[in-house]
């Protein structure tokens, strides 16, 4: 009889054991600016939740919201994942990044990460990329393949996250052409896959013969194909939608990240950071080099090689800014300060700034 | 091809969807029926055009497929507001809601895919012709389609009995009902031809425009349509115009912005719409304009034994 009740309260005690380890599951919410779909910024921070959901199997559960708005939209979207019982919310945009700070302080116990922000707390850290070590890879091959000397870029917003980009591209393809121009159009949206193709169609003609964008949807990469010029994917690999005219293309590696982030949750050892990681983390990956001669992919293999090994950092001066004024003297570098509030373009771009 | 002529292409490009979902619309109106829905019947044709061009390889069996999507989701808001006599602004409403939703469902597996193009025309020597040889005889078949699609509806509305029958059905139901007109019938074949007309538009989006298939790819595009009903204050031919206003004004913001003029780019966003507004504002200045073309019983309900 005592062995029986024994093992009844073993038993239920290990049946507790296991409700509470299973209660232990940690729940990671995601908010997402764009459709899972879009094959650019949101597919990849998507691939990289799945590739959580792989890595930890069922120690992690994840949810996301979709199509989320920046603005009091957002702000109530991160309240309903962090009133879900979700102990680590990546908040994907921008945009989102006074909303994330104000649900922060309302729910000390939960972690937040907003990607690409610059705001910090005891409980929300921010993770970068430094994707413009990948537009000044595109830089280079933009100048040397580019007939006209002239790209075209598409821009979302006037944020320093994107002027990084075209001020990286630059003077990538300046070090090879010191005339190369670059045309910008702001699309004044992150996602309008008909109007980020009349902006494509627009630079075209215009007389460009590569482009380039920081807009989220396959679009301008459908049209270059379409008008038989090259052209830059954008966040994920893009080459079905232009076999024969993507270059290259950034994409965005997050899955490493996320995956270390959860780990740290589980053992207790998260604390807030700023991390702004590039080639050299892995956040960077470049898509293969495709539909160029043989020495120019080199010269670009080679580019991303000094990049990754620290050898070559884009901002190193001499550089000037698009007023004239010097920025960078010399073998001078720009500190991560700098890069992160960038509002200003360097000598070379035809376009002014919106501010 | 001159930059003016490309420039010509690209406004027929952007304006024939704004052009087609508004002529359905305005037939819609005209019958006296107020259907906000055009974003979710656009978004279906879209969706479904798509998915059926990638499965059998065609772009017109996809472009018949978007035109039956279109109408058959008109359908519902048909038997909803005719049969049932519900709300039409807040049926209308729910239709675009439920139309983007059910499309992301429905598109689910085509995103990422890239689609089929419908061909643009290539008439030997004409598509040749300087200046204007691209625009009037090398452009896709969905242009010519509008444009002719235009012209039938004036016809129609303006120089058949069946037209002056249906704006009699728009401008009093009740007389018209007392007249013998089955005014229930009618309106539910203007329904159709206008969901008919947003669904060949969602296809146009996804078939000529940009080939490919995302969630919610519309942007909106299906309120201006139903702006530019009221814009053109129910005439037909404004409608072309007013489309193409709307064309011109958001091809020659990205052209400027091209050229480097330095006009704050989002100011030069926003002017297609400020055109819109300023245009509405005018024409609603204009009492006699807008009330001599307003379809009187726009808006109200009907129950045949009243």
């Amino acid at each position: 009889m005592k062995k029986l009740i024994l093992a009844l309260t073993m038993a239920a005690s290990f049946a507790v054991a296991g409700a509470a380890h299973a209660q232990e599951k940690l729940k990671v919410g995601f908010i997402y600016i764009g459709p899972p779909g879009d094959f650019g910024w949101t597919y990849q921070h998507d691939q990289g939740r799945k590739e959580l959901e792989k890595a930890l199997g069922d120690k992690v559960e994840t949810t996301f919201l979709e199509n989320v708005p920046e603005g009091a939209d957002a702000e109530r979207s991160i309240e309903r994942l962090a009133r879900a019982g979700n102990k680590l919310i990546f908040t994907t945009s921008f945009g989102y990044m006074d909303a994330t700070v104000k649900v922060a302080q309302k729910f000390p116990d939960v972690k937040f990460e907003h990607a690409t922000g610059y705001k910090t707390a005891d409980n929300v850290a921010v993770y970068n990329s430094r994707f413009y070590e990948g537009r000044y890879v595109q830089g280079v091959i933009a100048a040397k393949l580019s007939k006209t000397g002239v790209a075209g870029y598409i821009g979302s917003f006037p944020i320093p996250e994107v002027v990084q980009g075209i001020n990286s591209f630059m003077l990538g393809a300046q070090s090879v052409n010191p005339d190369f121009k670059i045309k910008v159009i702001w699309a004044n949206s992150w996602f309008d896959p008909a109007k980020e193709a009349d902006a494509a169609k627009a630079l075209v003609d215009q007389g460009v013969d590569i482009i380039t964008q920081h807009t989220d949807s396959t679009a301008p990469m459908q049209v270059a194909a379409e008008r038989k010029i090259k052209a830059f994917g954008q966040a994920s690999d893009m080459i079905k939608f232009g076999p024969e005219t993507q270059l290259t293309s950034i994409v965005d590696n997050w899955g490493p990240y996320y995956i270390e982030r959860a780990k740290a949750v589980l053992d207790g050892s998260w604390k807030t950071h700023n991390v702004f990681e590039g080639m050299h983390e892995g956040l960077v990956v470049m898509a293969p080099y495709t539909n160029m001669p043989d020495d120019v992919k080199k010269l670009a293999e080679e580019t991303q090689a000094k990049i990754t090994s620290g050898e070559l950092k884009p901002f190193t001066g001499p550089i000037k800014k698009q007023d004239g004024s010097e920025w960078l003297k010399a073998g001078e570098t720009a500190d991560d300060k700098t890069i992160l509030g960038m509002n200003f373009y360097v000598a070379g771009v035809d376009d002014k700034l919106p501010q | 091809m001159t930059m003016f002529e490309a420039i010509l292409l690209t406004i027929a490009t952007a304006a024939t969807p704004l052009l087609i979902a508004a002529l359905g619309e305005l037939v819609v109106e005209r019958s006296g029926v107020l259907n906000l829905g055009v974003e979710g019947m656009m978004v279906m044709g879209a969706v479904a055009g798509f998915a059926i061009a990638q499965t059998t390889g065609s772009a017109w069996l996809g472009m018949i497929a978007a035109i039956l999507a279109g109408a058959a989701f008109s359908l519902l808001f048909g038997f909803l507001t005719l049969t049932l006599v519900t709300n039409q602004v807040a049926t209308g409403l729910a239709l675009t809601l439920l139309g983007l939703g059910a499309s992301a469902m429905i598109g689910e597996s085509f995103v990422g895919l890239p689609g089929v193009k419908m061909e643009a025309l290539n008439i030997p020597v004409l598509t040749d012709l300087p200046y204007v040889g691209k625009f009037l005889f090398g452009q896709d078949p969905i242009f010519y389609i509008s444009i002719l699609l235009t012209i039938g509806v004036v016809w129609f509305l303006f120089k058949t009995r069946a037209g002056l029958t249906l704006r009699a059905v728009g401008d009093n139901h009740t007389s018209a009902h007392s007249l013998g007109v089955p005014v229930v019938r009618i309106r539910y074949l203007a329904v159709l031809f206008g969901g008919a007309c947003a669904g060949l538009a969602g296809g146009q989006l996804s078939l000529v425009y940009v080939p490919q298939w995302v969630e919610n790819m519309t942007a909106g595009r299906g309120w201006i349509a139903l702006a530019l009903v009221v814009f053109a204050s129910w005439r037909p031919w404004r409608i072309l115009a007013g489309a193409y206003l709307f064309g011109a004004v958001s091809i020659g913001q990205l052209h400027a912005q091209a050229l480097g003029i330095g006009i704050p780019s989002q100011f030069m966003s926003s002017l297609p719409y400020l055109a819109t507004i300023i245009v509405l504002v005018l024409i609603s200045r204009n009492k006699r304009l807008t009330l001599m073309n307003t379809p009187t019983s726009l808006g109200k309900p009907f129950v045949p034994d009243r």
